[in-house]
């Protein structure tokens, strides 16, 4: 089912038009991001500086507690039994051996599990959260290879993985579609939250055939699997009524409701705490094993803990799906881009909403002057995909701007100067003014950093010993998103303040920025300032990904301060320094108020409150709809700079140098912010080189679930990696900061691609770029 | 994991006589106790032999003994083996991680079982090497690391171990006790060819026990070139041990051998009979690597091995015969 065709979605896109008119109607000033944050003209705060991570103690000494290593009483652990086939259902399911099997407490099954709605997909609701809507452990049908069919629950975890292996499953097997040739001809337009992935602007086909300069080739992408180092686990209790999920999760306030829809308990009876996760990227979203470990520990009445094996979630947690993109490009003698085409196909599976949208970054990054994008996608009947690590833009930059090496070549253009040539003044579909787009500075900065300047145009001409050398570069880029229905609670006592709010600290460093924002907000030292999340008690519904986790905290957090100094007006009283002042003409500085123009009249919080004989004051705030990208084209961009050597004997390709040159508006701590661009570009660079599942399309199974044989770069693998940027603040964004969490892969793959081009003379379309590609 | 016993070794005598009860032996456990886990090895009971001879010896003939419950970063960082033997040094540096070469043992090692996808998916998947006669699926299927030589019908699998291609370049001799008595068996017949019955490996017996290996002289030169996908941890799509003596532009003696590319480790016998004797040029390893890999044979994914191998073989005899840098 499309998702427009759903009631719910529906009632999504009246609330969507309700915003836009809400546009049209006010005036410039009010639409959020029209006066820009104050923060932004901070510049010896606590924002920018390169705090180290406050959870790292906890870390490196181990004491940060995950998922799986919260304790429970009486607690079972559980081991998954997986379908072998693709399609059909179970004929016969023999665990009278598994069942006796020492320690054994439970075997589940479709015959004794709870009855249980299916999962609301994501998109279906606000707070929808499952991958698919494929009923759980609830009939006899097998929809993939690598379904979970039965959960052994034991006193150790050793005995229900012995015990699981005594289980024994016959299937009768119906056909299935693994093969994408085979449904190829079944493709359909692909939608994507909601909207077609289809746009046009112009007629683009005769813009090309009129072109002097053309380029039409096709890539191909593979698929990928998550592989955060944290396995996916929970340990779960229903206590008095109440689900209590330990969790490794980016979306706890999600899972919370959807669990209480599949279990048909209100959501307030679902608690869900993340505390710390060990990776996400798209892929601690919720998946069966959530609900598996949910529905086990009420059919046995203890606690469970079930960790996924790495097979485990291969098996049963989605990853990216596969590509062929088709790139034409037509420019004048000059570079110029006369018309862009982005068009292909891509897989998803009947029962989820998530086909990849690798056009995204053709919307936005060249002024051409005619542009068809289009994805179709066909269905598989495989585990269904899902999001990870920008979705779209890391597979759809790898097509794109390896052909606009190819344009670049076919002109005798440098590449960065036929991207400069093609930079838009304003969004070339929506017409929209862009809030900030500093690409052309990234560029030049990263160009003089790396040594652009010394790499030979002609392909092959740079030769070290068996090694042949090459530069290529690429444009990066991912949007800026902030979703609706971020809330924060902000508490202010004598000693400090603390924010609660239901985000996530994935190891990204959300908790170190956010208690840096805080503190610089309201006046306070770092250690004044706490930061509670990762609990779905907490205000907000708030995604950790599309790298809008920042930007709707510090939305949320902005109301919730406008709250509070409201409040503290409130009790402030005649006899303050700040008595007579309106609440807009005050600033915080020094744990305390100030009036603005005279920060001399300044009280202290503690002062404040001990007057009203007031131990704490709490506010809830709620970020306002997400209006600013309504009024502007928002993103960030990034100039992707890569040196390989391609061994001349072996084909071996290794890449010696990186830099990424970003303009992600203001950088909030630059030691964290380095770590989120170089893990990017380590991604990127296993998409380049290295990373495919091998689905095996006779029976659609995943034959290399395992990370010795799912290859991800090894140490040796990562060179010297620079990151720079331009440091520019976005006026229209909460702290002047765009998403920094995904950009890093985007670019990458086609950097890696043009310098292999460019050291070899051989383009190589179909990632990953493995040797036998090169010989 | 199958519940099972597990008992120390005091010593070979008592290990082969606890074999002979239906023991497995266990190494450093790198491979066997992941094949465990994954349910495709079930021994009811495990025989410790990680705690026997583990020392490296200088033999009167001028080689070295080895201790098969030597580690095998032990192995590789002892000056004698760096010295004499850098291309068994480097192979077992290009093998695996620190941790588990800390781990892993010499005899151990030589008894790796394949990775092939096939044979590793117990519950999914069809293999004639976990189940003879059930059929294979990685023919039709995911090949590109499998065999291109010495492959059967039934079986294309390759061994995975990089240390033992440099033993086999090296004509290492494995020592072996049952509780029969002890024999000698050259590394380059200890393992088969799959034929009809890739589920038999070796040629040892059940109850037959790696107590030792031994190294004749070493040649002058010698390395070993490992190519694969990523820079560490990978398995070798195609590897290359050689040792050489050169006098005045002539090969007067030479072996090779080849990993990643057959059932076992591939000693180069056709290539070094064409070399030996013979003028140390790129024509005639060409000519060398060409018969060699005469009856290579390529499946659906894997074709680029039979170029790969020989390229790697130019390259190795090259760098192996040129100047010493």
């Amino acid at each position: 089912m499309s998702i427009a065709k759903d009631p719910k979605g529906l009632i999504q896109g009246a609330a969507q038009g309700l915003m836009a008119k809400a546009v049209a109607l006010a005036p410039d000033a009010w639409v959020p991001g029209g006066v820009p944050d104050p923060l932004i003209g901070r510049q010896h705060g606590h924002v920018g500086r390169a705090v180290s991570r406050i959870d790292g103690p906890l870390k490196v000494s181990g004491t940060a507690r995950f998922a799986a290593e919260f304790p429970m009483e009486h607690m079972v652990f559980a081991a998954i039994l997986f379908s072998t086939i693709a399609k059909g259902r179970i004929v016969t399911l023999e665990t009278a051996r598994a069942q006796a099997a020492q320690g054994v407490v439970e075997v589940m099954t479709h015959r004794n599990a709870p009855r249980l709605s299916p999962p609301p997909v994501f998109m279906s609701n606000p707070k929808a959260a499952g991958g698919d809507n494929l009923p759980v452990m609830q009939d006899d049908r097998i929809h993939w290879n690598g379904q979970p069919v039965a959960v052994v629950l034991a006193e150790t975890q050793e005995q229900a993985n012995h015990a699981a292996s005594l289980i024994e499953a016959t299937y009768e097997t119906e056909p299935a579609i693994t093969a994408f040739d085979e449904a190829r001809s079944h493709a359909r337009p692909a939608e994507f939250m909601g909207e077609p992935l289809h746009d046009e602007k112009g007629k683009a086909e005769t813009a090309l055939s009129t072109s002097a300069v053309r380029i039409d080739a096709t890539y191909r992408t593979p698929r990928h699997n998550h592989n955060a180092i944290e396995l996916h686990a929970v340990t779960v209790a229903w206590q008095d009524g109440v689900l209590r999920l330990h969790d490794a999760s980016q979306l706890v306030s999600h899972t919370a409701w959807s669990l209480g829809q599949i279990f048909g308990i209100p959501e307030d009876k679902v608690l869900v705490t993340s505390p710390y996760v060990g990776g996400g990227f798209g892929g601690k979203c919720m998946w069966q094993h959530h609900v598996l470990a949910a529905a086990a520990a009420k059919l046995c009445g203890r606690p469970v803990r079930l960790v996924l094996s790495r097979e485990g979630v291969y098996r049963l947690v989605g990853g990216r799906s596969l590509t062929e993109q088709q790139v034409s490009l037509g420019a004048d003698a000059d570079g110029r881009l006369k018309a862009l085409i982005h068009r292909g196909l891509t897989a998803k599976t009947p029962s989820n909403v998530m086909p990849e949208p690798f056009i995204l970054a053709s919307r936005s990054t060249y002024a051409a002057e005619a542009i068809e994008l289009d994805v179709h996608s066909v269905e598989l009947d495989l585990l269904a995909n899902t999001f990870m690590r920008a979705p779209g833009e890391s597979v759809g930059t790898f097509a794109l701007e390896s052909a606009m090496d190819e344009l670049a070549e076919a002109l005798a253009l440098d590449p960065i100067e036929l991207r400069i040539r093609n930079e838009p003044d304003v969004d070339p579909l929506s017409g929209l003014p862009f809030s900030s787009r500093r690409i052309v500075d990234a560029w030049r900065a990263g160009a003089e950093a790396f040594g652009w300047s010394r790499r030979s145009p002609t392909p092959g001409s740079r030769r070290e010993g068996e090694w042949l050398v090459g530069m290529g570069c690429a444009t990066g880029t991912y949007p800026y998103y902030r979703m609706p229905g971020g809330a924060a609670r902000l508490t202010l006592t004598p000693r400090g303040a603390s924010v609660g709010i239901a985000a996530h600290e994935m190891g990204m460093g959300t908790a170190t920025a956010q208690v840096q924002v805080t503190a610089e907000r309201l006046g306070l030292p770092i250690d004044a300032v706490d930061f509670h999340y990762g609990d779905s008690r907490l205000p907000g519904t708030v995604l950790a990904g599309g790298s809008q986790q920042t930007a709707a905290i510090g939305a949320a957090v902005i109301a919730a301060h406008r709250l509070l100094i409201k409040e503290l007006f409130d009790i402030v009283g005649n006899d303050s320094p700040l008595a007579g002042i309106k609440p807009d003409d005050v600033a915080c500085r020094d744990a305390g108020l100030c009036v603005r123009d005279d920060p001399e009249r300044h009280e202290t919080y503690a002062s404040i409150l001990a007057r009203a004989g007031r131990a704490s004051i709490e506010v809830t705030g709620e970020g306002p709809l997400p209006l600013e990208l309504m009024h502007w084209s928002m993103h960030s961009h990034a100039a992707m700079f890569c040196e390989v050597k391609v061994n001349a004997i072996t084909g071996e390709p290794r890449v010696t140098r990186f830099l990424g040159s970003f303009d992600c508006g203001r950088i909030l701590n630059p030691k964290t912010a380095a770590s989120q661009f170089r893990g990017g570009i380590i991604m990127g660079l296993g998409l380049a080189l290295m990373e495919e599942t091998q689905v095996d399309e006779r029976n659609g199974r995943v034959m290399n679930p395992s990370l010795s044989e799912y290859h991800v770069p090894v140490h040796m693998d990562v060179p010297e990696i620079d990151v720079i940027w331009t440091d520019i603040p976005d006026p229209h964004t909460p702290m002047g900061a765009r998403g920094i969490g995904e950009i890093g892969i985007t670019g990458t793959a086609a950097a890696v691609a043009n310098a292999i081009y460019n050291a070899t003379g051989k383009r190589v379309r179909d990632l990953p770029i493995t040797l036998d590609k090169l010989l | 994991m199958t519940p099972l016993r597990y008992a120390r070794a005091a010593d070979a005598q008592d290990a082969v006589l606890q074999a002979q009860a239906g023991a497995r032996f266990l190494g450093g456990g790198t491979n066997l106790v992941d094949l465990m886990r994954e349910t495709i090895e079930r021994p009811e009971a495990l025989v410790d032999v990680s705690g026997l001879a583990n020392g490296i010896e200088e033999s009167r003939d001028g080689g070295v003994l080895i201790g098969a419950a030597t580690r095998n970063t032990a192995v590789a960082a002892h000056p004698v083996v760096r010295k004499r033997y850098p291309v068994l040094a480097r192979a077992i540096l290009s093998g695996a991680s620190a941790q588990i070469r800390n781990m892993a043992t010499t005899g151990g090692n030589l008894l790796q079982r394949t990775r092939c996808a096939y044979f590793y998916d117990e519950e999914g998947s069809r293999c004639n090497k976990r189940h003879p006669g059930q059929g294979c699926d990685a023919r039709e299927g995911f090949n590109r690391n499998h065999a291109i030589l010495g492959a059967s019908s039934a079986c294309v699998a390759v061994h995975p171990s990089d240390m033992a291609v440099a033993l086999a370049a090296l004509d290492a001799v494995v020592h072996t006790r049952t509780s029969q008595g002890e024999r000698q068996i050259a590394v380059t017949d200890l393992h088969r060819l799959p034929g009809d019955r890739p589920d038999i490996e070796t040629m040892l017996e059940p109850d037959e026990l790696i107590t030792a290996i031994a190294l004749p002289p070493a040649l002058p030169r010698s390395t070993y070139r490992k190519v694969r996908d990523r820079s560490s941890y990978a398995f070798a799509l195609v590897s290359v041990a050689g040792a050489v003596q050169v006098e005045g532009g002539r090969v007067l003696d030479v072996r090779l051998a080849l990993g990643g590319v057959a059932h076992r480790p591939w000693r180069a016998r056709r290539a070094e009979d064409i070399l030996r004797g013979g003028a140390a040029d790129r024509a005639a390893f060409a000519a060398a690597a060409d018969a060699e890999l005469a009856e290579a044979c390529a499946l659906s994914d894997n074709g680029f091995k039979i170029e790969l191998a020989r390229r790697t073989i130019i390259a190795v005899l090259e760098e192996l015969t040129g100047e010493r840098p």
